[in-house]
């Protein structure tokens, strides 16, 4: 579609340092547009991220990605590779971890391992010193059934499998959903290390607080970019004043400051309610005063105030209510 | 000791050599968040199908709206509403066909049912598709009408699996409104989740390791006894005992999980 007058075709020597170029990307399933001209750039070795719910898009872009869906318009290419046209080259040089568990369950970790490995044309042994971080991880399972393992080492035991034939950029999508919080840290510790071997790795996540493992992070809602930038930049964008509202009965003080006449906006974050304030202009003292009193005034007499630093999931938030 | 909606005392569970859950205990108020909180494999599962009358304990006693899990899983069935992490909704069906079939299953009448359908699909904004599957509603929204749905027979007591896993985070917290709202009602809200975040909403957690209790707090209270900044932190320092933050001793771990 756009692709008149864009870029010279880059050949893969010519693609520099591009990891990804993906230009205007869409793909629709009937009346659903997943995809609505998703365009990006990714460098080598970066260690990136697309942020977003279920449903925002994220496993069809992987599929593209990783050459099983087509587009229906736009061009994306991986390593410089076209995705469409240099199918079978690419899959050689990419390891992908779909979002649902597809290892085999009656298989052995080791068998599992084995099998992929085999499917390359190499070997765990030929292989040892690329998997080696996380298959230690995993020696004291080998002859577990996969489908035994915990969730966490399931998570681990699939990116072994995306591993083992020493892939040159992997796409792992979704893989901390449904893992506790600490398997999910330390597959995060898994990534930094790849990264610092200098593995180019694109992760998505519906947890906004792993953006800040990411050297970059696309926000990702109903198939449309939000933005694409480090965490801190796109923190920074934060338009609206942003406060951290305590008081002893959250719910009745939510349900009041969005009745305030200022209020732009109130949620619930952990212990603390996140309130942005209309009034882009003012002085945050000023505004923070100003609720204060309102909270005193609504029989929110224990009710505390203090301006906060966005977080990425306030920016994703803002943004999305910007969209809609 | 009506305000005590769960009451549990050494409740054990084993599986063959496995003791899955090893004697827990604690108590859950009348009209309390509690959130119920561990690792994969710390037990939690395996706790909550005894607490809702799916599987016998092994030993101990527990009490679920003043009904025996041993003697009278019935009626804790009939006394509870559940919604797990998984969709728990029939996607062919209709948000008003599936108000009416679960309607139907707790013994409600047609009058009630339909006077709670209206009320239901008004607060959640859902009139507009009431008519539509529900298989063509964003997850949010279909998440939203499952936790109505188990509320439909006005449970005291509703237990939710991980119910806000995937939404995004505008839905996230409107979730948290409906389970806020409930709890304001007097509904006892038990609920797991990995978002450390939604912890600390909760009026309790418990946080399970390998089978046993290793916290149980109101959050704020469990950060100053551990002098930890955050749940998340607290968790990650009590699910891997000897293990620091993203250091190395996760063959150590995983073999502790795993087990």
């Amino acid at each position: 579609m756009s692709e008149n007058g864009g870029p010279a075709k880059a050949g893969p020597d010519e693609a520099g340092t591009y990891a990804i170029r993906a230009e205007s990307i869409s793909k629709r399933f009937g009346s659903t547009l997943a995809l609505d001209k998703v365009s990006f750039t990714l460098e080598k070795g970066e260690l990136f991220g697309f942020i977003g719910p279920d449903g925002a898009g994220k496993t069809t872009l992987f599929r593209i990605l990783a050459s099983l869906l087509v587009p229906d318009a736009g061009h994306a290419s991986v390593l410089g590779l076209d995705v469409v046209s240099d199918y079978r080259a690419l899959r050689q040089r990419v390891g992908y971890m779909p979002g649902r568990f597809s290892l085999y369950p009656d298989l052995s970790v080791h068998e599992n391992l084995t099998f992929f490995a085999s499917v390359f044309g190499t070997t765990i042994e030929r292989e040892y010193e690329q998997i080696k971080p996380i298959y230690i991880q995993l020696e004291p399972f080998k002859d577990r059934r996969a489908a035994a393992l915990s969730g966490g080492m399931k998570q681990k035991l699939a990116l072994c499998c995306a591993l083992v034939h020493r892939p040159d950029i992997l796409l792992l999508d979704e893989p901390t959903t449904g893992v506790d919080a600490v398997s999910r840290r330390e597959f995060w510790d898994l990534l930094g290390r790849l990264k610092h071997e200098g593995l180019t790795t694109v992760v998505s996540t519906p947890y906004m607080d792993e953006a800040t493992r990411c050297d970059r992070i696309a926000l990702i809602h109903r198939g449309r970019l939000l933005g694409v930038d480090t965490p801190e930049a796109i923190t920074r964008t934060f338009e609206r004043p942003l406060f951290g509202v305590r008081a002893g009965d959250r719910y009745r003080a939510l349900l009041a400051l969005r009745k305030y006449e200022h209020a732009y906006s109130a949620y619930p974050f952990g212990d603390v309610i996140h309130y942005t304030d209309k009034r882009v202009g003012a002085s945050v003292g000023a505004i923070a005063s100003d609720i204060k009193t309102f909270l005193t005034a609504s029989g929110f007499s224990d009710g505390s105030v203090e301006p906060l630093t966005p977080t990425v999931e306030d920016s994703f938030i803002a943004r999305t209510e910007d969209a809609a | 000791m009506s305000d005590i909606a769960i009451a549990v005392k050494d409740l054990t569970r084993i599986f063959g050599n496995f003791t899955a859950v090893d004697h827990i205990t604690f108590n859950v108020n009348a009209g309390e968040v509690f959130g119920f909180l561990g690792a994969n494999g710390a037990g939690k599962t395996t706790a909550i199908r005894m607490l809702i009358g799916l599987l016998a304990p092994t030993s101990g006693t527990a009490r679920v709206a003043g009904h025996d899990v041993y003697a009278e899983s019935e009626a804790i069935k009939r006394s509870i509403g559940y919604m797990s992490q998984r969709f728990s909704l029939y996607e062919d069906l209709t948000p008003r066909e599936n108000i009416r079939l679960y309607g139907g299953i707790y013994g409600l009448r047609l009058a009630q049912i339909r006077e709670r359908t209206q009320r239901m699909l008004t607060r959640l904004g859902l009139a507009q598709v009431a008519d539509q599957p529900v298989s063509s509603l964003p997850l949010g929204w279909r998440q939203k009408l499952a936790f109505s749905v188990a509320l439909v027979h006005e449970p005291r007591i509703v237990f939710l699996d991980e119910p806000t896993s995937g939404v995004d985070p505008i839905t996230r917290r409107q979730f948290w409104e409906l389970i806020y709202e409930a709890a304001s009602r007097g509904t006892t809200v038990l609920v797991t989740t990995h978002y450390m975040d939604e912890a600390e909403y909760c009026d309790r957690i418990s946080i399970m390791v390998a089978g046993r209790i290793a916290a149980l707090g109101a959050p704020s209270e469990l950060k100053q006894q551990h002098g930890v900044d955050s749940i998340d932190e607290l968790f990650v320092r009590l699910a891997r005992p000897g293990e620091q933050p993203g250091g190395t001793g996760v063959v150590r771990a995983a073999t502790a999980e795993d087990q």
